[in-house]
Parts: structure tokens; C-alpha cells; sequence
């Protein structure tokens, strides 16, 4: 290439890791009754960031009561007006703090710095600014007269977007006056821990919120809790049922958000440029560690060819590497555990006779990696057809008519996204009405704003997060 | 699918095909791509390509015989203290003053930098073929070998794409092997990302060696992403035909971070074989000035007043 762009590291001096984090509970970080530390890495290079505590069921508890003695003495006293100054001074704090964040968030995920500069953490924020508008408007939320919080809710979060869906988490449960019990994911936890200090910083009541590293032993205990009111859980559909049965025969509530296996419907008028951006987006945006990626590329069969030269030569840009180089799009795999779990279905689609596509490129030696893929030949029928990867590869189905496409699109146990793309506005309203899907976009993808709900389908999830539709998952009242 | 004939209906329905552009998208895509980071060797490299590719350009009523060998002098040797700096891809003036832009290149020792004129009634277009052609004509005569004719946006908006197609023919034929014909669309007048499409190509299948933004007298110019439907546009007509077309973007460049976020959009939309003045050029004059100042830093570690460069 004529044109190499030299190395741009972000650098990390900014951020501040300790060799060894205690859980955050009423305010301070404490040592763990009985519970060990575990390790968490880097996933770009292996190397270990810090050490975190292992919560048992006796920190949850001790969580638990903080949170509910927070929720009755002061959360719950306060004014929607004072919770939505705390909030306000959070999403100020994550914007001070922003490159800190978002290089941490690079470091602990494996995702690239491009993005948790320019999407994670500004949307965090967001999240932060747009709950703290509504706390002292819940009234006329549409949500009947003084709809009621919950009290305590005990949320669990995903590696995919640590802070991001700490942030989809938290600040709605504040804003609508709970306090909470969170835990991060095993392989993410140094933001949630930073998040710790922010809440200290913003002087936010001791108690209202809590977190807790640990495994899904933790996340078990969190479930099973009697003092929790309320379970907010983002992950997989297999976890996902395990907590729905677990909290069957309770008075708790419930929120799910699970796996997806979106279709990204490509019809012959569509925008191709920016279509092959979309498709680009909807499956390589975060290592394809999305759940609500375009996994499925449904594509018109006589545009098929053009699309795939298109996309071959746009993939062959992708620059995969140092997630911390400001160049790089596409970072490592988030963990081994994850590397064997794409690896395993992408030798299925080889196996069941679709054919593999990647373009060129370097892997770094250390490290978790996985180069841009896709398979074409896929059917209907092929496990790479059906189950989520959760990884960088896209499986490449042709359509013939747009009922067709719909079709395909919905069948499948998950209904979390789709994208439509064509040029034609009464096709894109038509195809909407059709589709099985949570979240849908016309001529773009994994688009996020805080003012618009996001949810599920069929095995995909129970209820919304954001938008007024989110806020109802935190309260109780006439509409519920 | 290319043109069979030049009627209009021929015109029309290959203009027809062609794919449409999102805006949203299309915007999203240039935004994403000034985010790439350009540091140490790889600006050093960006710098001397771009000065390479500038078209030094004066287009003012008030240009005299002495402002134009200045610039031609700056053209040259653009940094009189640095003799490792390259000369700029071309040096832009209006008809009367291309003989005097020859002569003055010629005996400075800038014979290998090409003379490019504005032509076909630059910068409105609003006067009659016959015109234009004399027009065109006369600067090859006076030592243009590269000619910046404009379109006739007024035809183009109104559906009359025969004529504008014709026009471009027309004087295409004139420059013959003679002179490098470069196609203005003036897109701000164009407004929208699907009629920058259709011009680009409308202008490539009539013969446009380069596509070009904008004759600099009409804001907004060549934004990024209007650069980004053109190089897409280049792009696909060599897939299409095996020709590679050159794009210039004019108008609105004015710094070294503006210059090196257009060479990032050449090397990821129509590719690194477009990294070339034979097919990329940059319309401007105060770029050339920042340009310099920020290889001084390079060079030098630190950064130097405005009085270190030239002003011409």
C-alpha cells in the first residue's frame, strides 16, 4: 500500500488500574466474606489488567440490605427533582471522564478505542442525561398518576457493552427512584468498578447503587434474592430462561434482553454504497459481539453478485489489530471462551457445505482473534443460519420476492432486529409491518438513542429499555 | 450498463440504472472516515502527496501579469528553502493569463508543470456552445494542456441532459490528445448526492478525463461527502469499463487536516492506484501555505510563524 497509516495508540496513562478491586457496597469498596479474586485480561494481548473479588451469596446479601436500606431511609424520600440532580451530575462526571472511560473499556473488552470513544461512552452519557430529564416528570409519563418504583432491583450485565448497558441499567432504575444491585460480566468488570468511583464522586447516597463482581454464581445469588423486587438481565437466551424459571414462582419482576439473529434485508434498489456500510456495520460494529447485529444478510438474488463484490472489497479495509490504535476497526474477541464459540459454528457452516470468505489480513499472535467473515451457500437449515454467533461472521442468504425475505426474516426463534434496505419508502413501512422484530432500521443499522425503546421478540426477550417504554419496566402502576 | 447512443433517452436511462445514494448514509460514511488518525510518517507522506497534487490556483478578476508569476514561482518551488519539496501537480488561471503562466513556468524550471485553464464561460457556463468552444479553443492555443470546463447545471436541472452530455463531446474533442479535460459539476448547485452521482457519470461517459467538485465561486464546495459519491463514482465506472477517471475536489480545502482527510477518502473509496496527481488533484491556493507550515514542524519539531512561508 502507498498510503500505510503509522501506529496511532491511544495512550493509557490516563487510566488508573489497581493490581486488586474489592466490591463496591454502601458506598465503599469492602473485602468479600469468603469469596476469591479472579483475573481479568486484556483480550488484545493476555496480558492481566487487575484482580476482582468473586462475591458470594453472603456480599449479595450484604448488597441487598444496603440497597434496600438506601431505597427506605433516603432514595425514596428524595424528590424526583434531587434523584434527577444526581443523575445529571453522573452523566457530567462520564463526560469529564470520558477518554478515561472509554480506553479502560478498550483495555477490558478488546473493543476498538474508536468506538468506545465515539459510541459507548457517549451514549452512556446519554442515557445518564435523558433519565435525569424524566425523573421528576414521571407523572406524565403516560404511565398512570404517581406510578411507584420497585424498590430494589438487582440487574446483571453482558461483556459486550460494559458500560454502555450499565448505563441502559442503572440510570432508568434511578431515575424512577429503586436502588440497585448490579454485577458486571466476568471478563468486563473494570469499568462497572470505575463507574464505582463516579457515584462516590457524584456524593449519590450510600447504597442506592451496588456492584458486585463475580461469575454466574454471583448472578444466581443476585436472582434468588428474596430482598430483590425486580431482575434486569442482559445476556443469553439460555441464561436468560434459567432466570425466567428462577424467578417464576416469585412476586419479581422481570426484564429480558437475549440473543438475536437479525436479518438485514438488502431489496435490488437499495442504496448499494451505503447499504454495504450498513451491512458493514450491522455484523463487524463491535466484533459482531451485538445482539442485535445483522447476522443474516437476506439479499435480492439478482443483486447478490454486485453486493458481494462490494462488500469483499470494503471488508478487504478492514483494519483489524490493536483495538487501542485510533485506526482500527476491528478489535479482539472479547475471550477464549467466546474465540472457541465462533470458531466451533463457523467449522459447522464449513461442515453443512457453506462457503467461508475473509479477506487477508494479519492477526496479531497474542491474543483473542477472529478475521471478518462470511459464508455464502448458507440455507435456511445450517446452524450458522440459526444460532447466534456473537462473532464477526455473516451468513449470506438470497430472497426472491419480498414476501420471501420476510419470511425468511421471521423465521427464527429470536426477534430482536432487522434492517430493511431500499430506496422505496412504501416498502420500507410495509416491511416493518411485517417483520417479527423488536427494534428495526430503514437504510441504516445499530443505531442507538436513549429516547427510543429497544426489546425483543419470541425468545429474544421480555419488555423494553429506553424511551418511555423503558422507564414503565422500572415502575409499578395502572398500566402495568 | 453504458451508454448505446447519445440520445436523450439513451442518456436517461443509463442515469436511470445507476445506483441510488443515501444521504444519511453517504454522510455517515465521510464522517467516519476523518476520524482516521494520520501521525509521524505517514502525515510526512500525506503532506508531500498532497502538495504534489495541489492545482495552484488563482481565479480572480484582479489577477495581474506580476500575481501570476508569483504564483508560478511559488508553484515551482514551493518552499525556496527546502529544495526536497515537490512541485504542485498543476498551476490554475483564467484564459488570458495562461501564456504568462507558460512562459514564466517554462523559464523557472517548471516546464513539466502543467497549465490548466477555466473554460466554457467559467464559472456560470451561460453562454453558447459556440462560445465555449472558442473559448476552450483560444486556452489550448495560448499553452493550456489541461482544461476546467463547467457544466450547464441550468440544463442539467431542467432534464436537458442531452445537451449537457453533447457539450462535454464537444469539447473533449476539441482538447483531443492536445489537453487533459476536466469536468466541473458545481455540486453545490447540484444540491443533492443522487445528481452528483448521475453528473459524474453523465461526464465520465461523455469523455471528462477528471470529475471535479466545484469552481470555488460557490459555497458549500467539495465537502467530504460529495468527494465520497465521486470517488465511488470513479471507482465504479473502472469496474464498469476499465478506465480510471481522475476526481479533483476544489473549493473549501484550506488546511493540512483537510488535505490529508481527502487522501484518506481516495485510499479507502476508489482505492490507492487514485493516490497519484495523474488522477487526484486538489484545487487551492492558501492550502499550500499550511501544507508547508506543518512539514517545517515535521521537519523541524516545532512550529514556525506565518512569515517562514511565502505569501504570494
Amino acid at each position: 500500500m502507498k498510503f500505510e497509516y503509522a501506529p496511532a495508540p491511544e495512550s493509557t496513562a490516563i487510566v488508573d488500574i489497581q493490581s486488586e478491586y474489592n466490591l463496591f457496597i454502601d458506598d465503599k469498596f469492602v473485602p468479600s466474606k469468603g469469596g476469591k479474586r479472579f483475573e481479568t485480561i486484556n483480550p488484545s494481548n493476555e496480558k492481566v489488567l487487575s484482580r476482582v473479588t468473586q462475591a458470594t451469596a453472603a456480599d449479595v446479601d450484604k448488597a441487598v440490605k444496603a440497597a434496600s436500606e438506601a431505597y427506605r431511609k433516603t432514595w425514596s424520600k428524595l424528590s424526583g427533582a434531587q434523584r434527577g440532580k444526581y443523575l445529571f451530575r453522573i452523566a457530567r462526571i462520564l463526560q469529564e471522564r470520558a477518554r478515561e472511560f472509554a480506553v479502560l473499556e478498550s483495555m477490558d473488552n478488546g473493543k476498538p478505542i474508536r468506538e468506545t470513544r465515539d459510541t459507548d461512552i457517549p451514549l452512556a452519557a446519554a442515557h445518564f442525561f435523558y433519565h435525569a430529564g424524566w425523573a421528576d416528570k414521571l407523572d406524565y409519563a403516560g404511565l398512570g398518576k404517581n406510578p411507584k418504583p420497585h424498590g430494589v432491583v438487582g440487574q446483571i450485565i453482558p461483556w459486550n457493552f460494559p458500560m454502555l448497558m450499565l448505563a441502559w441499567k442503572v440510570a432508568p432504575a434511578l431515575a424512577t427512584g429503586n436502588t440497585v444491585v448490579l454485577k458486571p460480566a466476568e471478563t468486563t468488570p473494570l469499568t462497572a468498578l470505575l463507574f464505582a468511583e463516579v457515584c462516590q464522586q457524584a456524593d449519590l447516597p450510600k447504597g442506592v447503587v451496588n456492584i458486585l463482581t463475580g461469575d454466574g454464581s454471583t448472578g444466581a445469588a443476585i436472582v434468588n434474592h428474596p430482598g430483590i423486587n425486580k431482575i434486569a438481565f442482559t445476556g443469553s437466551t439460555e441464561v436468560g430462561k434459567i432466570i425466567a424459571k428462577s424467578v417464576a414462582s416469585s412476586k419479581k419482576a422481570l426484564t429480558l434482553e437475549l440473543g438475536g439473529k437479525g436479518a438485514n434485508i438488502i431489496f435490488e434498489d437499495a442504496p448499494i454504497d451505503e447499504t454495504v456500510e450498513g451491512v458493514i456495520n450491522g455484523i463487524f460494529f463491535n466484533q459482531g459481539h451485538v445482539c442485535c447485529a445483522g447476522s443474516r444478510l437476506l439479499v435480492q438474488e439478482n443483486i447478490k453478485d454486485e453486493l458481494l463484490e462490494k462488500l469483499k472489497r470494503r471488508m478487504s479495509l478492514i483494519r483489524v489489530g490493536d483495538p487501542l490504535d485510533k485506526n482500527t476497526d476491528l478489535g479482539a474477541i472479547n475471550s477464549q471462551a467466546q474465540l472457541m464459540k465462533i470458531r466451533e459454528l463457523a467449522e459447522s457452516g464449513d461442515a453443512e457445505g457453506a462457503q467461508r470468505w475473509s479477506p487477508q489480513c494479519q492477526l496479531p499472535e497474542k491474543g483473542f482473534w477472529f478475521p471478518p467473515t462470511f459464508f455464502t451457500g448458507v440455507s435456511q437449515a445450517h446452524r450458522i443460519a440459526r444460532e447466534e454467533i456473537f462473532g464477526p461472521v455473516l451468513s449470506v442468504i438470497t430472497f426472491r420476492t419480498p414476501s420471501e425475505a420476510i419470511e425468511k426474516a421471521n423465521n427464527t426463534p429470536f426477534g430482536l432486529s432487522a434492517g430493511i434496505w431500499t430506496d422505496k419508502g412504501s416498502r420500507i413501512l410495509w416491511s416493518a409491518q411485517q417483520l417479527k422484530a423488536g427494534v428495526i432500521w430503514a437504510n441504516t443499522f445499530n443505531k442507538f438513542d436513549p429516547a427510543s425503546p429497544f426489546g425483543g421478540y419470541k425468545e429474544s426477550g421480555w419488555g423494553r429499555e429506553g424511551g418511555r417504554h423503558g422507564l414503565s419496566a422500572y415502575l409499578k402502576g395502572d398500566f402495568s | 450498463m453504458l451508454l448505446t447512443d447519445s440520445s436523450e433517452s439513451s442518456i436517461k436511462s443509463f442515469l436511470r440504472n445507476l445506483s441510488p445514494v443515501d444521504q444519511v448514509g453517504a454522510d455517515s460514511r465521510a464522517a467516519m472516515l476523518a476520524t482516521r488518525s494520520i501521525k509521524t510518517s505517514s502525515k510526512l507522506w500525506a503532506i508531500d502527496t498532497a502538495i504534489s497534487m495541489i492545482d495552484l490556483t488563482t481565479l480572480e478578476g484582479a489577477d495581474t501579469p506580476g500575481k501570476v508569476a508569483a504564483l508560478c514561482t511559488k508553484a515551482v518551488r514551493p518552499d525556496p528553502s527546502d529544495s526536497s519539496v515537490p512541485h504542485v501537480g498543476a498551476v490554475c488561471v483564467y484564459n488570458d493569463m495562461v501564456k504568462i503562466a507558460r512562459d514564466h513556468l517554462d523559464k523557472n524550471g517548471g516546464n513539466e508543470i502543467p497549465v490548466a485553464a477555466v473554460s466554457t464561460a467559467f464559472p456560470s457556463g451561460r453562454a453558447s456552445l459556440d462560445v465555449k468552444k472558442r473559448d476552450t479553443e483560444d486556452a489550448i492555443a495560448s499553452g493550456a494542456t489541461e482544461i476546467d470546463m463547467v457544466i450547464d447545471r441550468g440544463a442539467f436541472l431542467s432534464g436537458n441532459l442531452e445537451k449537457v452530455f453533447t457539450e462535454i463531446v464537444c469539447i473533449k474533442e476539441i482538447c483531443g490528445e492536445r489537453a487533459h479535460l476536466k469536468v466541473i459539476l458545481e455540486t453545490g448547485e447540484l444540491v443533492t448526492y443522487d445528481n452528483v452521482r448521475k453528473a459524474s457519470f453523465l461526464a465520465m461517459a461523455a469523455g471528462a478525463d477528471f470529475i471535479k467538485t466545484s469552481t470555488g465561486k460557490v459555497s458549500p464546495a467539495a465537502t467530504a461527502p460529495v468527494v465520497l459519491v465521486m470517488l465511488e463514482a470513479v471507482r465504479d465506472y473502472f469496474v464498469m469499463t476499465g478506465k480510471r477517471i481522475g476526481v479533483k475536489p476544489a473549493g473549501g480545502i484550506r488546511t493540512t487536516k483537510d488535505a490529508i482527510k481527502q487522501l484518506v477518502l481516495v485510499n479507502e473509496t476508489a482505492g490507492p492506484d487514485w493516490l497519484d496527481p495523474k488522477l487526484f488533484r486538489i484545487g487551492a491556493s492558501a492550502l499550500l501555505n499550511d501544507l508547508l507550515m506543518q512539514r517545517m514542524k515535521m521537519k523541524s519539531g516545532q512550529y514556525s510563524g506565518r512569515n517562514y512561508v511565502t505569501l504570494d
